[in-house]
C-alpha cells in the first residue's frame, strides 16, 4: 500500500513536471487557461479577506477582478492563492501566481533586485500609532519611555526603531507573531502603544474592548505605498496590470461609475469616450478588447466605489479617503491619462 | 449426645449459642462519606492535595462555563450581536461571552475550506466512505477483516482521490524526454512499459543477490505494476466530476487528509525502518539510521518551509507541484522516522528467546517477524504508537505556515472578516478549535486504551 501511494505520488509528480511546457507570455498563458491566478493575503480585512461563503473581497481583490474583466470581460474569472508574507515573492517568481495583489509595499529592493515590477499604487498607507486616550498623549513625540506592541519580523518593527532613535526617545518593544496576539496584548494593557500600518490600526480597532477609549496619533512615520506586483520582463502583462488600475482611477476622476457607465458610454466627453473604448484602439494596445475599461467599471466599479465598498466610512473599518483621495480633491491619487 | 452439648453450652455462658446479627457498617465507612474519607481525605497530605485540586477546578471551570455557555450568544447575523454598546453592538458594557453564531456561519468553511459549495457532497461522500471502512475495522467482533482492510487501504484511497480532485488527470508520459516523442497517451504506455522492465530488472538483481527465488519476485512486481496501472487509468478516467484543485481544499478536510495519510503511511514505513535499523546488512542499517536521524534531526516546520519556499526556486518557471502533496510527503516521512524508533523500542524489548525459538522451529526471517516478533513488539508499544498518531494529528496545524488552510488555519483566516470582528471572536474560535481537536485526540486515546486491555489478556 505504502509502495502504491509513493509510486503514485512519484508518478504524478514526474508526470506533472514533464507535462508543463516552458511558459510563454503571461497574457497568452492566462487566456489559454481561462482565469487569472491572483496572490492575495491570508486575510487582511478590507484588502483581501474571504467572507463566510468563501468569496474573496477587498480593494486588493478588486485589482485582480479588474484585470480579469479587462482580459475576459468577466471579473469572476480569478482564482485566489492566499500567501503568507514570506511566500509571496517566491510564488510570483516561480509562476505559481500571475499577479500579486497583497498589500505589498513598493520599495526599491523589491522593484529592482527581486525581479518584480510594481504596477502602481492602489492604497497609500503609512505606519501609525494608537494609544489610550487616558494617556493624554497628543503627538508621537511625547511617547518617550513607552512600551510598543508590534508584529515580529516586519518593517513595522524597524520603522519604530528608526523613528525613536531619530527622535532620541527611549522605548521598549513588545513583539508578537500574529496580529490578534498584538491586539489582545495591547487591549490587556501590556503596552502603551500599538503600531502597525494605519489601515491595520483601523481594522484591529474593531477587536478592542472599548474602541472609543483609543485614539490614532496624527504622525505617520513611514511611507507604505501598496500596490499590485507582476514579474519583471513581461511588459505586456505589466502594462495590463498598470492600466487596469489606472482605468479604475481615471473612471472615478471622470465620474464614471458602475451604475452610470452605460449612459456615460454615449457621452460626448472625448476622455470618457477614449476610456470606454468608443474612440481609439487602446484595448488592442494592451492585448485585450477595446471595451476593457467599460467591463472593469461595469463589473468592478471605479476606484472610489471599490474603496467605499470595502474599507470606506460605511464599512466596519470606517477608513477615510485621506491620501487616497483623487489629486483633484486633496489626495495624491493620480493616474496618467488614456490617450 | 445432643443433650449433653446443649447443657454444657447452657452452663458455659460465654459460648454463644447463635450468630451475631450482622450490623450495618459505620456511617464513616460507606456511602459518599466513606468513599470520600477513603479516597479524598485519608491523611493530611491527601486532604491538602484534594483541597488544592478542588481550588484549581474552581479557578478554571466556572469561568469557562460562564464564557462558553451562560454568557454566550447563540443567535445573530453580524458583529452587533457579539459586541458591547461601546464596541458598537447590543450587549451591555463589560459583557464577555462566546459568539457561537459566528462559528455557525463559518462552520461550512471550517469543515470544507474553500471547496466549491455545490460540490460539498463529494467531501461528504468521502467522509461517509471512510466511516463505513473504519468502524468495522475498529470493532473486533465484526467478521471479514481482510476484505475490510483491503477496502480501507485499497479501494477507499483511490475512490477518495477521484472524488476529491475530480480525477481526469492527463497521462502523457513521464520518462522519455519530449524530444524523442511528443507527450501523448501512447508515450505514457511506452514509458510505463519501460519503467516496468527496469523495475523487473532491479527485482531480478535483488533476487539473484539474496539468493531468493526469481520467479515469485518477478510475478509480484508484475502484479504490483499492473495494479498501479489500473489505478492510474482510473485516475485518468473522466467521471464527469468538476476538477477541484487542492488549493481550494481546507478546514477539517485538509486536517484529516494529512493526518490519515500520515498515520497510514508512517506505520508501515516506520516498521520497515525499524527492521532496517536492526538489520545485519550494513548498507540497509546505515541507510535506515541516516534516514531516521535526518528526519528526527530537522524540525517539521523546516521540512514544510523547505518544501514550500525553497523547492519552487529549484524548479523551472511555470512548474509547480502540488503544495498539499509536498506537505503530505513531508509529514509522512517525518512521522515515519519517529514511528521507526517507537517500533524499535518494542522489538528490542522482546527477550532473545523469542528469536531463538522462532528460528529453532525453522521460520524464515520474514515469517519470524510476521508471526512471532512484530505482533508482540507492536502490542508492547501501542501507547507509543498512538502517542505518535496524536502528535501527528496535532502537528498538522503547522501546514498553515506554508499557506495550506487546515482546520485551525481556516479558523484563524476567518478572524479577518470585519463582519464578525469583535474582541471575543478569536477567543470563541480558539475555544471551538480546542474542543474539536480534543474530541479527536481523546477518541484515539480511549480506543488505544481499549485495544491495550483487549490484547493484554495473556499478561494479566
Amino acid at each position: 500500500m505504502t509502495k502504491t501511494i509513493l509510486s503514485v505520488a512519484l508518478g504524478l509528480t514526474v508526470a506533472g513536471l514533464l507535462a508543463s511546457t516552458a511558459s510563454a507570455a503571461t497574457l497568452d498563458d492566462v487566456k489559454a487557461k481561462g482565469f487569472i491566478q491572483c496572490g492575495v493575503s491570508q486575510g487582511l480585512p478590507g484588502f483581501s479577506n474571504p467572507d463566510d461563503q468563501g468569496n474573496w473581497t477587498g480593494v486588493d481583490v478588486d485589482v485582480c477582478r479588474a484585470m480579469a474583466a479587462a482580459v475576459f470581460g468577466d471579473a469572476s474569472k480569478v482564482k485566489y492563492t492566499p500567501l503568507s508574507a514570506k511566500e509571496r515573492f517566491t510564488a510570483l517568481q516561480s509562476g505559481e501566481i500571475d499577479v500579486l495583489s497583497r498589500n505589498t509595499t513598493w520599495t526599491m529592493t523589491r522593484d529592482t533586485a527581486l525581479g518584480l515590477n510594481f504596477a502602481g499604487v492602489n492604497y497609500y498607507d503609512g505606519q501609525g500609532f494608537m494609544v489610550r486616550k487616558s494617556l493624554g498623549v497628543a503627538s508621537a513625540l511625547e511617547l518617550s519611555g513607552a512600551s510598543v506592541c508590534t508584529n515580529t519580523g516586519t518593517t513595522t518593527e524597524l520603522n519604530v526603531a528608526d523613528y525613536f532613535r531619530a527622535n532620541k526617545m527611549e522605548y521598549e518593544i513588545v513583539a508578537f507573531e500574529k496580529s490578534d496576539e498584538v491586539v489582545a496584548a495591547y487591549d490587556a494593557g501590556r503596552c502603551d502603544v500599538y503600531t502597525t500600518d494605519q489601515s491595520g490600526l483601523y481594522a484591529n480597532r474593531l477587536k478592542l474592548t472599548n474602541p472609543d477609549e483609543h485614539v490614532v496619533l496624527p504622525e505617520i512615520i513611514s511611507k507604505e505605498p501598496l500596490g499590485p506586483v507582476v514579474r519583471q520582463g513581461d511588459d505586456q502583462w505589466f502594462n495590463l496590470a498598470k492600466w487596469s488600475l489606472n482605468a479604475m482611477i481615471n473612471a472615478e476622476e471622470l465620474g464614471v461609475t458602475s451604475e452610470n457607465v452605460d449612459e456615460m458610454a454615449n457621452s460626448d466627453n472625448p476622455e470618457i469616450k477614449r476610456l470606454l473604448g468608443k474612440e481609439g484602439e487602446f484595448g488592442a494596445a494592451i492585448g485585450v478588447s477595446n471595451d476593457w475599461a467599460y467591463q472593469i467599471v461595469k463589473q468592478v466599479g471605479n476606484y472610489g466605489e471599490s474603496f467605499e465598498r470595502n474599507i470606506g466610512v460605511n464599512t466596519p473599518l470606517e477608513i477615510k479617503r485621506g491620501l487616497n483621495q483623487l489629486w483633484s480633491k486633496g489626495g495624491i491619487l493620480y493616474a496618467p491619462p488614456i490617450r | 449426645m445432643a443433650n449433653s452439648t446443649s447443657s454444657s453450652a447452657a452452663e458455659t455462658a460465654f459460648v454463644r449459642s447463635d450468630m451475631v446479627p450482622s450490623q450495618a457498617p459505620p456511617a464513616s465507612e460507606v456511602g459518599v462519606i466513606g468513599w470520600m474519607r477513603k479516597n479524598l481525605f485519608s491523611s493530611i497530605p491527601y486532604t491538602i492535595l484534594t483541597l488544592f485540586s478542588l481550588y484549581l477546578i474552581w479557578l478554571v471551570v466556572p469561568p469557562l462555563l460562564e464564557f462558553g455557555l451562560f454568557n454566550a450568544v447563540w443567535s445573530g447575523s453580524d458583529r452587533e450581536a457579539c459586541t458591547t454598546a461601546a464596541q458598537g453592538g447590543i450587549q451591555s458594557d463589560g459583557w464577555v461571552g462566546a459568539c457561537w453564531p459566528y462559528i455557525g456561519s463559518y462552520l461550512n468553511q471550517f469543515i470544507y475550506g474553500r471547496y466549491p459549495i455545490d460540490q460539498y457532497w463529494r467531501v461528504n461522500a468521502v467522509f461517509a466512505l471512510f466511516a463505513v471502512g473504519l468502524v468495522p475495522v475498529l470493532i473486533p467482533r465484526v467478521p471479514y477483516k481482510g476484505l475490510n482492510v483491503l477496502y480501507l487501504f485499497g479501494v477507499f484511497p483511490v475512490a477518495s482521490f477521484i472524488l476529491l480532485t475530480g480525477g481526469n488527470i492527463t497521462l502523457d508520459g513521464f520518462l522519455l524526454p519530449d524530444a524523442i516523442m511528443a507527450p501523448s497517451f501512447v508515450k505514457f504506455i511506452i514509458d510505463y512499459l519501460v519503467l516496468t522492465a527496469v523495475v523487473c530488472l532491479i527485482g531480478y538483481a535483488i533476487a539473484r543477490g539474496t539468493e531468493a527465488p526469481v520467479a515469485p519476485m518477478i510475478r509480484n512486481i508484475l502484479i504490483a505494476m499492473g495494479v498501479l496501472l489500473v489505478i492510474l487509468l482510473l485516475f485518468a478516467t473522466n467521471f464527469g466530476l468538476e476538477s477541484v484543485t487542492t488549493d481550494q481544499w481546507g478546514g477539517l478536510l485538509v486536517t484529516l487528509v494529512i493526518a490519515v495519510t500520515g498515520i497510514v503511511a508512517s506505520l508501515p514505513i516506520g516498521i520497515v525502518l525499524a527492521l532496517g535499523r536492526r538489520s545485519q546488512l550494513p548498507a540497509v542499517r546505515l541507510l535506515s539510521v541516516v534516514f531516521i536521524e535526518f528526519w528526527r534531526g530537522v524540525p517539521l516546520i523546516t521540512v514544510l518551509f523547505m518544501s514550500s519556499v525553497m523547492l519552487p526556486l529549484f524548479l523551472p518557471e511555470g512548474v509547480s507541484f502540488d503544495k498539499l502533496l509536498r506537505a503530505l510527503i513531508g509529514v509522512a516521512l517525518f512521522a515515519a522516522a519517529y514511528m521507526a524508533e517507537v517500533v524499535r523500542g518494542g522489538i528490542q524489548a522482546l527477550p532473545k528467546g523469542q528469536y531463538e525459538g522462532a528460528m529453532a522451529v525453522g521460520l524464515s526471517y520474514w515469517q519470524m517477524m510476521q508471526f512471532i516478533i512484530l505482533p508482540q513488539a507492536l502490542k508492547l508499544v501501542i501507547p507509543g504508537i498512538v502517542g505518535s498518531f496524536i502528535a501527528l494529528f496535532k502537528d498538522t496545524t503547522l501546514v498553515l505556515i506554508i499557506g495550506l488552510f487546515d482546520f485551525l488555519g481556516m479558523i484563524q483566516s476567518s478572524y479577518s472578516d470585519p463582519t464578525w470582528a469583535s474582541p471575543v471572536q478569536s477567543l470563541t474560535g480558539y475555544l471551538f478549535a480546542a474542543l474539536v481537536y480534543w474530541a479527536f485526540c481523546f477518541a484515539m486515546s480511549r480506543y488505544s486504551l481499549y485495544m491495550e486491555s483487549r490484547l493484554d489478556t495473556s499478561r494479566r
